[in-house]
């Protein structure tokens, strides 16, 4: 019994009590509930314990020093009911961890059934050559396989010089060695086959087992009459041909197929296992004084934890002592070593490159930005694209059609070559309808679709874009409109200065001025202000404390710092304080043009300086403007911002379209808008303040700062606060669009195209037949075909 | 035509006439969930080997409902399990029991397959 086992600190007396469900079987009334209450709670080290009936549960708060989850279990079945603790809910890791041993069993199997059942086929048509000569000589008549007798025709001189004690061998004896080997075969090496196919056919349903298990038992069973009556064939005047060889070539390479495609399988989820690796084992944590290397999932919340240049930060925290550089490229995408300093976030995961710092721990386990972005691939490449229903349609229906058409084959073939008066119908029927069962494959339907979605989100994280599903990157390949916000987006949202300047011929020293306005301006809460104290800062200056502080609302601020009265705000401030600004004005006027900020400064009633504040676009941005419309998207910008300050942004950017004085709800309607007009939008901007148009837009892309992944009104969470991320993801979703038709087209198109051939259309006016084998390695391979076809968007140059 | 063609065009007629059946029409088992009065959530155990046994299971339509997987065999064709009106799919570990609860929302047919739509099953909510 599974069932989520929640282990949470609890803030109760016992400093470190822990928190566990656990499941309990076999209780139908009030006094059962009362018996295992009362038996949790006796227990010591329990702080407390409740019984839920309905729920079949009992909710335990415990002391981990003073008893386990496993006394407890043993507590409740000493009272006569079943409990079991339940495995902790599987982790996405685990999940990985399990499918990947899954996988490689299916491999080494598979391989070495294959290995055996190949080596027996070369037996096999070794030993059929000489059957075959015999079978001609003695009815008179040709091999009714056309590939067999292509064999026969180019491999007979060989054979005759190599192992000519074949060709002395009684065909009889020959017939019989083949059944055992046949036989030994199918029992051994694709005994799955038949074992699956009467399991599914239990169930009314039907798989590519049992078109294997039909095509190769039919072909055996026929085999085995005319070894054992040959007699029955020859008095209905048909060659008693045997087909051995072809069973055991289907099943070599049918298995051989297999074997391919569960190695190219594994292939699609290797992004996930590299992500999965980076969780490190051990983290090196402070504990009394000394650094101790401990696993890394006993750490707890608040451990102060060490890391060393060339080590992997063991898991997510905040600096709190040195500074270092950090490789976040893993997570991000991001190739430089980002810089980080004291009261930085760290990721656990990532690479310490330069410096050691220490570190508080704050988000552990599956809280933990790589265990939720393991998460959200892992469900991403779980979800279905809306393009698959057409395969799911078919792929449900199809075995039982593919089964009708060999029975129709079969009997087309029979009735026309017995009219025609042709030599042997049984035998013709027999070999097109077994072709048939054999070359069709639905298995390339079925992973057409996924394997495509599997292998688009790992490149994806890979580039640091998290897609959120196969749905999401069909839509995202369908964008024509690429909505930017402006603040934290195309800029880098956070205000800086960018012109200073005094009045000419000041008394005063341009540092002492700035000075004294960041010493006002730090008792403001406005990010405007923020930028002038971190400008000051910047220049090492000391500031004083204001001795008074105002703030105007839309205008600025007024206050005394050493005595002086000053005032830092707009013109309108100024003007209302009727303060002179003419010397400073048409330089502010002449900024405020190219989109920036300009705030004046005035000291004891005359004005003294000017400051310029912009929110400088992103270094990127440009370029991925550029990019985005070379891809032939359309790039509207949004902002608040007044209209001349968001065109100054705007051509700098590169952007022709902008909306501006923008509420934040308006944001909304012009997604809504732009999709009344028919386009599909794709919204990029931050995962908090722009949710509802995220939300809104096909497809919302939130910018993250690499920490924030779980941005829940997104479809695509692009890991590096980079635009060209966002052309990336359309870039990635339109490759994986194009993966996933042509995987289709193919499989559909293979079946389309090969079962009619294998059913010998062709045969009246071409001549053409398909041999069961040839049929075999067709549909083998068609399969494997599709799987690769999706791992080349590994390989996809999207820079 | 012969008598032996006619036979022939007969029983391949009368073949595919079971193939459709069969496949198509014969009725399932269907399961009802055990009455969730004073048992809490309803759980039902589903085999999966080559098929889903039961393949039919009737719930109630707002009650969560807790499947067990029992997968009994290795064949990757059931390795995964998928709702697509929940939006789940969950890897089924061979030889291992998986556990999915859910809650059918509004009465109707919710139907759940193998990663590949090549086995079937449904949750019918009442």
């Amino acid at each position: 019994m599974t069932a989520t086992r929640e282990r949470s600190i609890v803030a109760a007396s016992p400093p470190k009590a822990e928190h566990i469900r656990i499941p309990v079987s076999g209780m139908t009334c009030a006094a059962c509930q009362a018996n295992v209450q009362s038996a949790l709670q006796k227990q010591p080290g329990v702080v407390d314990a409740s019984v839920n009936l309905m729920m079949q549960n009992a909710s335990v708060t415990f002391d981990p020093t003073v008893v386990q989850p496993d006394n407890l279990v043993q507590a409740i079945r000493a009272t006569g009911y079943g409990a079991e603790l339940a495995s902790p809910d599987q982790s996405a890791f685990e999940e990985q961890e399990a499918r990947d041993r899954a996988q490689t069993e299916e491999f080494h199997d598979l391989r070495l059934k294959a290995i055996v059942a190949g080596v027996i086929a070369v037996l096999a048509m070794i030993f059929s050559m000489p059957l075959m000569a015999a079978d001609a000589h003695a009815m008179g008549g040709p091999v009714a396989d056309p590939f067999m007798r292509w064999v026969m025709t180019s491999l007979t001189p060989v054979l005759e010089r190599i192992t000519p004690w074949a060709y002395q061998i009684d065909p009889r004896q020959l017939s019989y060695t083949l059944l055992v080997l046949t036989a030994a075969v199918m029992a051994w090496s694709g005994r799955h086959f038949y074992v699956r196919a009467w399991a599914s056919f239990r169930h009314h349903s039907a798989d590519m087992n049992t078109l294997i298990a039909v095509g190769t038992g039919a072909a055996f069973i026929y085999s085995v009459i005319a070894t054992v009556a040959p007699g029955f064939f020859i008095s209905h005047g048909v060659s008693p041909d045997v087909y051995y060889e072809a069973v055991v070539f289907i099943i070599a390479l049918i298995l051989m197929g297999n074997t391919f495609e569960a190695r190219a399988k594994s292939r699609t989820s290797d992004a996930l296992r590299s992500l999965v690796n980076l969780q490190p084992k051990m983290a090196r944590v402070v504990r009394d004084g000394t650094e101790v290397d401990v696993p890394v999932d006993t750490v707890r919340r608040g451990d102060t934890l060490v890391v060393r240049p060339g080590e992997r930060v063991a898991v997510d925290g905040e600096i709190v002592s040195g500074e270092s550089s950090v490789d976040e490229s893993m997570l991000t995408g991001e190739s430089l070593p980002v810089s980080k300093k004291v009261g930085d976030r760290v990721i656990g995961g990532t690479i310490n490159r330069t410096g050691s710092f220490r570190y508080e721990a704050t988000t552990l386990g599956s809280d933990s930005v790589l265990a939720q972005i393991v998460k959200l691939m892992r469900d991403a490449q779980g979800s279905r694209a809306p393009i698959q229903k057409l395969a799911d349609t078919v792929s449900g229906i199809f075995v039982p059609v593919v089964i009708s058409l060999a029975v129709i084959t079969f009997v087309v073939w029979f009735v026309s070559v017995d009219i025609a008066g042709g030599d042997a119908p049984l035998v013709r029927a027999f070999a097109a309808a077994v072709a048939v069962l054999i070359i069709a494959c639905p298995c390339a339907m079925g992973l057409a679709v996924p394997t495509a979605v599997m292998v688009a989100t790992g490149k994806g994280a890979e580039l640091g874009v998290l897609m959120k599903g196969g749905e999401t990157l069909q839509r995202a390949g369908d964008v024509t409109t690429v909505v930017l916000d402006k603040t934290g987006t195309v800029t880098e949202g956070r205000p800086v200065v960018t012109d200073f300047a005094t009045i000419p011929h000041a008394a005063r020293s341009d540092d002492d001025v700035l000075r004294v306005f960041a010493s006002l301006e730090a008792s403001s809460e406005h990010p405007l202000a923020d930028s002038i104290v971190r400008y000051a800062k910047d220049r090492n200056l000391a500031l004083s404390t204001a001795a008074s502080f105002t703030a105007v609302a839309g205008r600025g601020a007024i206050g005394v710092v050493d005595g002086m009265t000053l005032l830092a705000g707009n013109s309108a401030l100024m003007g209302e304080h009727a303060i002179d600004i003419t010397m400073l004005e048409s330089q502010g006027e002449a900024l405020a043009a190219r989109g920036r900020t300009p705030m004046y400064f005035s000291i004891d009633g005359s004005v003294a300086a000017l400051v310029a504040v912009a929110d400088p676009i992103r270094q990127s941005s440009r370029a991925a403007v550029a990019r985005l419309r070379q891809m032939g998207l359309e790039v509207v910008m949004l902002t608040g911002d007044n209209e001349q300050t968001a065109r100054a942004i705007a051509s700098e950017a590169g952007i022709d379209r902008v909306v501006a004085g923008v509420l934040p709800d308006g944001k909304v309607a012009e997604v809504k808008r732009l999709q009344s007009e028919g386009k599909v939008v794709a919204m990029v901007g931050d995962g908090i303040n722009d949710a509802p148009a995220l939300a809104q837009a096909d497809v919302g892309m939130a910018i993250g700062t690499g920490t924030d992944v779980a941005a829940e009104a997104a479809d695509v969470v692009l890991m590096r606060g980079d635009l060209d991320a966002a052309a990336q993801a359309i870039e990635l979703s339109r490759r994986t669009m194009r993966t996933m038709k042509q995987n289709l087209v193919w499989a559909f198109g293979y079946n389309v195209i090969g079962i009619p051939i294998a059913a010998g259309v062709l045969y009246p006016s071409l001549g053409i037949l398909l041999s069961p084998i040839l049929a075999s390695a067709a549909m083998a391979f068609s399969s494997v075909s599709v799987v690769g076809n999706s791992l080349r968007l590994r390989g996809a140059r999207i820079a | 035509m012969t008598t032996t063609d006619w036979i022939v065009v007969a029983a391949g007629a009368a073949l595919i006439g079971w193939v459709y059946w069969y496949f198509f029409v014969a009725p399932r088992v269907a399961v009802s969930m055990p009455a969730p009065d004073m048992v809490g959530m309803p759980e039902i155990t589903i085999t999966v080997k080559g098929g889903y046994e039961p393949a039919q299971i009737r719930v109630k339509s707002g009650q969560p409902v807790r499947l067990t997987f029992d997968r009994q065999e290795t064949s990757s064709c059931s390795e995964e399990i998928v709702f697509p009106d929940f939006g789940v799919k969950k890897f089924l570990p061979a030889f291992e029991k998986t556990t999915i609860e859910l809650t059918p929302p509004r009465p109707g047919k919710y139907g759940f397959m193998c990663g590949m739509s090549m086995l079937h099953g449904s949750l019918i909510a009442e």
